[in-house]
């Protein structure tokens, strides 16, 4: 029998993620992958994988999936409770970000985070479903990847080890924020579009989260953000679009793109988050608040002509 | 005539977005940033009016600025207003030209339907970038003769091989979705397939020649 995890109920999404497909913008394929990056990096690396390696994508937990055999697992990411149900049909408590045990029959169960959104499980060896395009990750914009977990679903182990699993009692991460959240956002390229009080609300003002969030993006609803008078009603030819990009569509309200957003865009990107924030953006859930801070540009020299 | 100098744009604190004047300079400086990629290059969009280079975070942008100066002198020599066809493969498409917007197409462009189809099967097309779906390559034309609005309100549905046209580009949606081109035909040719290497039909630099079909 080979290794496999059963899925037995999935919480309102569980994807299979991964790095996803960089580099094929060029073919209208975006990167994808996991949503906070850094919680499935260490959610690898807690079971030895390679870092290559595919794992869930958890959303407002809600996963119960069934291991074939002993397996080791790990679960990073939107704290909350984890428990390991027994044949026997005994329950007990399993650690956050820290590798654990599974033995065949056992059922690895995650309750709703108590904060942030997406937790990631790891399984040694990773998640061997066919991969796309050289990723094994749900798409959900371009329909690309696996479908969403659905019970029922058997997910084979794979062989994508690369070390032991590291002897380790629980990797000290900060939980994300329950709160009101910052992230800082680098303006431009198309500031200019916008007018100076357009800028002062989006670097001013707190904004909510809309539950018309997804892993496309996150829209967010607050001041109307209005256009310098020069640029009403222009159409912006299509640009490309990257992870963390902060697009102004006609109704003036935000949204933050996240990890299956579009290649290419016709809206202006008054800002775009710092890299590391992009991780922090993916944990924050609907309903909640958050600001943004400006982010110094980087140096750029100008092109002489 | 020389073309506007280029602008680099900050882009978050990993990239770059590179504007330049026209598709033909985007399709030029995508070719000649591809073939020297900046050091820590991640990912290059090309897109209508410009190329987005992503980097690895941590990467000197600086450096990047710097190379992308260099590129930008070597697709110097196209000059702004060219037509963009490169040295890539030509790619003909089968069509049919039955499509719900064809009479639309000739009116908003004065030129009659067989008019319409002629500037489309008369000239090489170049695949200038790639967006909205898998495989949807944004095409631009060697004259501006079919140069159309899109829909006032996107069709909820438009069918696999759909040709359309909207603003300087002509396309084919490569599966069923929603879309605001105006439709001119169809074709049977194949532009996804993710088992084929590359999965896409039409990548950019490609160049198109559309063939009519009988229905």
């Amino acid at each position: 029998m080979t290794a496999a995890l059963t899925v037995l109920a999935t919480g309102p999404l569980a994807t299979v993620q991964d790095r996803g497909r960089p580099g094929r913008s060029d073919l209208g394929v975006g990167v994808s992958g996991a949503a906070d990056r850094r919680a499935f990096a260490l959610a690898n690396r807690l079971v030895g994988n390679d870092p290559a390696a595919a794992g869930l994508e958890v959303t407002a937990g809600g996963l119960v999936v069934r291991a074939g055999e002993r397996m080791v697992v790990a679960v990073t990411g939107a704290p909350g409770p984890v428990l390991v149900r027994r044949p026997s049909g005994r329950l007990r408590p399993a650690g956050l970000a820290r590798p654990e045990v599974l033995s065949l029959g056992d059922e690895l169960r995650l309750g709703a985070p108590d904060r942030g959104l997406r937790s990631y499980v790891t399984v040694r060896g990773g998640v061997d479903v066919p991969a796309v395009l050289g990723s094994r990750s749900t798409d959900v914009l371009a329909g690309l990847g696996p479908p969403p977990l659905r019970p029922g679903d058997v997910l084979p182990v794979g062989q994508d080890v690369v070390g032991p699993v590291p002897a380790c009692d629980g990797v000290p991460v900060s939980a994300p924020d329950g709160g009101e959240v910052t992230l800082h956002a680098v303006p431009g390229p198309r500031a200019d579009w916008f007018d100076a009080d357009a800028l002062r609300a989006l670097f001013g003002r707190p904004w909510e989260v809309t539950p018309a969030s997804n892993r496309v993006g996150m829209r967010l609803h607050g001041p109307e953000l209005g256009r310098t008078p020069s640029r009403a009603g222009t159409e912006l030819p299509s640009e490309g679009v990257a992870r963390g990009a902060i697009q102004v569509p006609a109704s003036g309200q935000p949204l933050v793109f996240l990890a299956d957003h579009p290649v290419t865009g016709g809206y202006p990107v008054v800002a775009v988050l710092r890299d590391r924030d992009v991780d922090v953006a993916a944990q924050v859930r609907p309903g909640q608040r958050l600001r943004l801070r400006v982010e110094a540009p980087p140096n750029i020299p100008r092109l002489s002509s | 005539m020389t073309a506007p100098a280029p602008d680099v744009r900050p882009y978050g604190d990993a990239g770059v977005l590179v504007e330049v004047a026209d598709v033909a300079q985007a399709v030029a400086l995508h070719a000649a940033l591809r073939a020297t990629p900046p050091h820590g290059l991640v990912d290059l969009v090309p897109a209508a009016r410009s190329v987005l280079v992503r980097v690895a975070p941590g990467t000197d942008l600086a450096a990047v600025a710097a190379a992308v100066a260099t590129a930008v002198r070597a697709v110097r020599t196209t000059a702004a207003g060219q037509d963009p066809g490169g040295a890539g493969p030509v790619v003909e498409i089968p069509v049919v030209y039955s499509g719900e917007d064809l009479d639309d197409v000739a009116r908003l462009t004065g030129l009659g339907a067989r008019e319409v189809v002629e500037a489309h099967t008369g000239q090489t097309w170049t695949v200038a970038f790639a967006g909205f779906a898998p495989g949807f390559g944004y095409l631009a034309g060697a004259d501006e003769r079919l140069t159309v609005p899109r829909l006032r309100v996107p069709r909820t549905g438009v069918p696999a091989g759909a040709v359309g046209l909207a603003g300087e580009f002509s396309g084919v949606y490569p599966r069923p979705s929603p879309g605001g081109w105006q439709l001119i035909g169809r074709t049977d040719a194949p532009l996804w397939r993710p088992d084929r290497d590359p999965p896409a039909l039409l990548t950019p630099g490609a160049r198109v020649r559309f063939v009519e079909r009988a229905a």
